[in-house]
């Protein structure tokens, strides 16, 4: 009886009366509970705040809209009557993030594996500390690079790209300044790169030594260990890393706003200059906008919002079918 | 196809710690020898010299030769990934591949070996290999199961189909069975008895009578002390050392004085 008593009633105290059916709560348990307690409650009312915020002031926007608010190609919210759209934005927010997703992800995936399997160990480290190290750089600073370093020489390489590929229409140079969506893309990828390879390597350092074993010692080359045992194992990791990189890329706002020369069209080729980005486009207008306009603005953050959820979203279901292969 | 490994004045170091220190020996060809002794005598680390997968490990480093019948695997200009497909290696807890199926492990090897092989051809050699395991009759409607979701004990067979699928001419075991129950340890254990017909085979165990069951020649490896290197102390026909071996320390540890 005094055994079970014991066990029962947790930790054995000089004062733990015998038979007591719940377990002794002490005052520190009880202010933690509290404090987390409240924390995840807090944090969950906030999100529902933003949403409701987010969507009322959308709807009072979306009544006085005079154009269809996803297919306008026009962005007047303070003329009377007020006509705006999000075409433009949507089309240039997923095609500069996809830019950037399709040029950081399989350089950051190098980069991880160099440093993590290739790289000898007293070259690895300095090389991830610089990378991390690009992460720490402020994005209006990434802004004024491109404004000023990247838009007058990407010229060359344009014609190049024109030169072989513009006959797809998509990759055709006219000869403008470099500040086009294809620009931020690559503006993107460098932003996004310290955030894919540090993930992405933290993950590929954790592919269990004995697969790797497993692999060298049927007689792999160091790729082949790669491919058998490292990559299979690192997939789901890859794919939230580059999702938290497809987030920011999405939300950018500085460095979009700097380089890129806002105009309401959608251009068939990528190189020419124009387009906007949700982000982008509420930090240009938003000081100059009447009462309409900034709720007009909140509309297509509405949508930028809802845009980032449903990519991790769908990031969160890809690893979930994952998972069985994660261990 | 089993060949006769000979190694001769071999030291092998992590950094600057010296693991193991001139051995030499003959490792007979179709027959099993097994390496016994205290933990931490190095004839793991031994092993893993016999496929260069010492090296492998951050600061590993090998010295002397290891001649595997006429080629010294130490050699220069040797390629060690060759020297794995030549001596395959069955590890301590069983690794098949997680992300692949039972058939895909067993194929993974020939599919490293570069060649495309035909459908009908890569059938029959991963039919053969599990054959050759022991695991065929267990496996056989699952073969596109993945490898994970078997036993230990067919998880390990699993991994010697895998072993054995390119032909390896020398079959080295780290403490095949440590991990696996009694029931699966006989199996392997006889399965032991059946390669040795075409493979050398080595085996590195803590267990003595497994090394007296399955092994027809056993080396007794030891280390004067902590931070010591390890030392082969003598190497005979397995009946000898566990009844008269020639050194006095194998027959304290034999008969449980120490380690």
């Amino acid at each position: 009886m005094d055994i079970t008593s014991t066990t029962a009633a947790g930790p054995p105290g000089p004062a733990a009366p015998a038979g007591r059916a719940k377990a002794a709560t002490r005052a520190g348990d009880r202010v933690f509970l509290a404090l987390s307690r409240g924390s995840g409650i807090l944090l969950l009312v906030i999100m529902a705040a933003i949403a409701v915020f987010l969507t009322v002031r959308a709807a009072s926007a979306l009544s006085h809209d005079h154009g269809n608010f996803f297919t306008t190609f026009e962005w007047n919210a303070n003329a009377t009557p007020p006509v705006f759209g999000i075409a433009v934005l949507a089309f240039g927010t997923i095609v500069s993030s996809l830019i950037a997703m399709l040029i950081a992800v399989p350089v950051a995936i190098g980069v991880a594996l160099f440093i993590s399997h290739y790289a000898p160990r007293r070259i690895a480290a300095p090389v991830a500390y610089v990378i991390d190290l690009l992460a720490a750089v402020p994005s209006i600073v990434y802004g004024l690079w491109g404004a000023l370093f990247l838009v007058p020489h990407l010229g060359g390489f344009y014609s190049w790209l024109d030169d072989y590929f513009g006959w797809t229409g998509v990759l055709a140079y006219h000869d403008g300044a470099a500040r086009s969506l294809f620009t931020i893309g690559i503006l993107l990828a460098i932003m996004i790169l310290p955030i894919v390879t540090s993930v992405s390597r933290e993950v590929f350092l954790q592919a269990p030594k004995m697969h790797e074993e497993a692999a060298l010692a049927l007689g792999a080359t160091r790729w082949e260990v790669i491919r058998m045992s490292v990559l299979p194992f690192g997939r789901s990791g890859v794919i939230s890393a580059s999702m938290l990189g497809l987030g920011r890329a999405l939300g950018e706002t500085m460095a979009v706003a700097t380089v890129l020369s806002p105009s309401f069209v959608i251009n068939k080729s990528l190189l020419d200059p124009g387009g906007g980005t949700f982000a982008q486009n509420i930090a240009s207008s938003f000081k100059e906008s009447g009462d309409i306009g900034k709720d007009a603005l909140i509309a297509s953050g509405l949508v930028l919002f809802v845009l980032t959820l449903l990519v991790n979203g769908a990031a969160r279901l890809i690893i979930a079918r994952r998972k069985e292969y994660s261990e | 196809m089993a060949k006769r490994i000979d190694v001769g004045g071999l030291n092998a170091y992590y950094g600057n710690h010296k693991a193991i220190e001139d051995i030499s020996m003959t490792v007979e060809p179709r027959s099993v020898t097994a390496f016994i002794g205290p933990s931490g005598c190095g004839k793991s680390t031994f092993l893993r010299t016999l496929n260069r997968m010492h090296e492998v490990t951050p600061g590993g480093r090998v010295e002397g030769k290891v001649m595997l019948d006429d080629e010294n695997l130490y050699g220069p200009g040797v390629d060690p990934v060759s020297v794995r497909r030549t001596v395959g290696m069955v590890f301590q807890r069983p690794n098949p591949f997680p992300t692949m199926s039972i058939y895909e492990n067993v194929a993974a090897g020939i599919r490293l070996n570069g060649g495309r092989v035909r459908k009908a051809d890569m059938d029959a050699i991963v039919e053969k290999s599990l054959k050759g395991a022991n695991l065929w009759k267990e496996v056989k409607d699952r073969l596109n199961k993945p490898g994970a979701g078997l036993s230990g004990g067919q998880q390990q067979r699993l991994c010697i189909a895998r072993a054995i699928a390119v032909e390896p001419q020398v079959l080295l075991m780290d403490e095949p069975c440590s991990a696996l129950d009694p029931i699966s340890t006989l199996a392997i254990e006889d399965l032991i008895g059946e390669l040795k017909e075409q493979f050398t085979i080595v085996i590195v165990t803590h267990n003595m009578q497994q090394a007296a069951r399955v092994s027809d020649r056993t080396a007794f490896f030891n280390l004067a002390g902590v931070g010591q290197p390890g030392k082969l102390v003598e190497i005979d026909d397995t009946a000898r050392i566990f009844s008269n071996p020639s050194v006095q320390a194998t027959e304290d540890y034999i008969s449980g004085r120490f380690g």
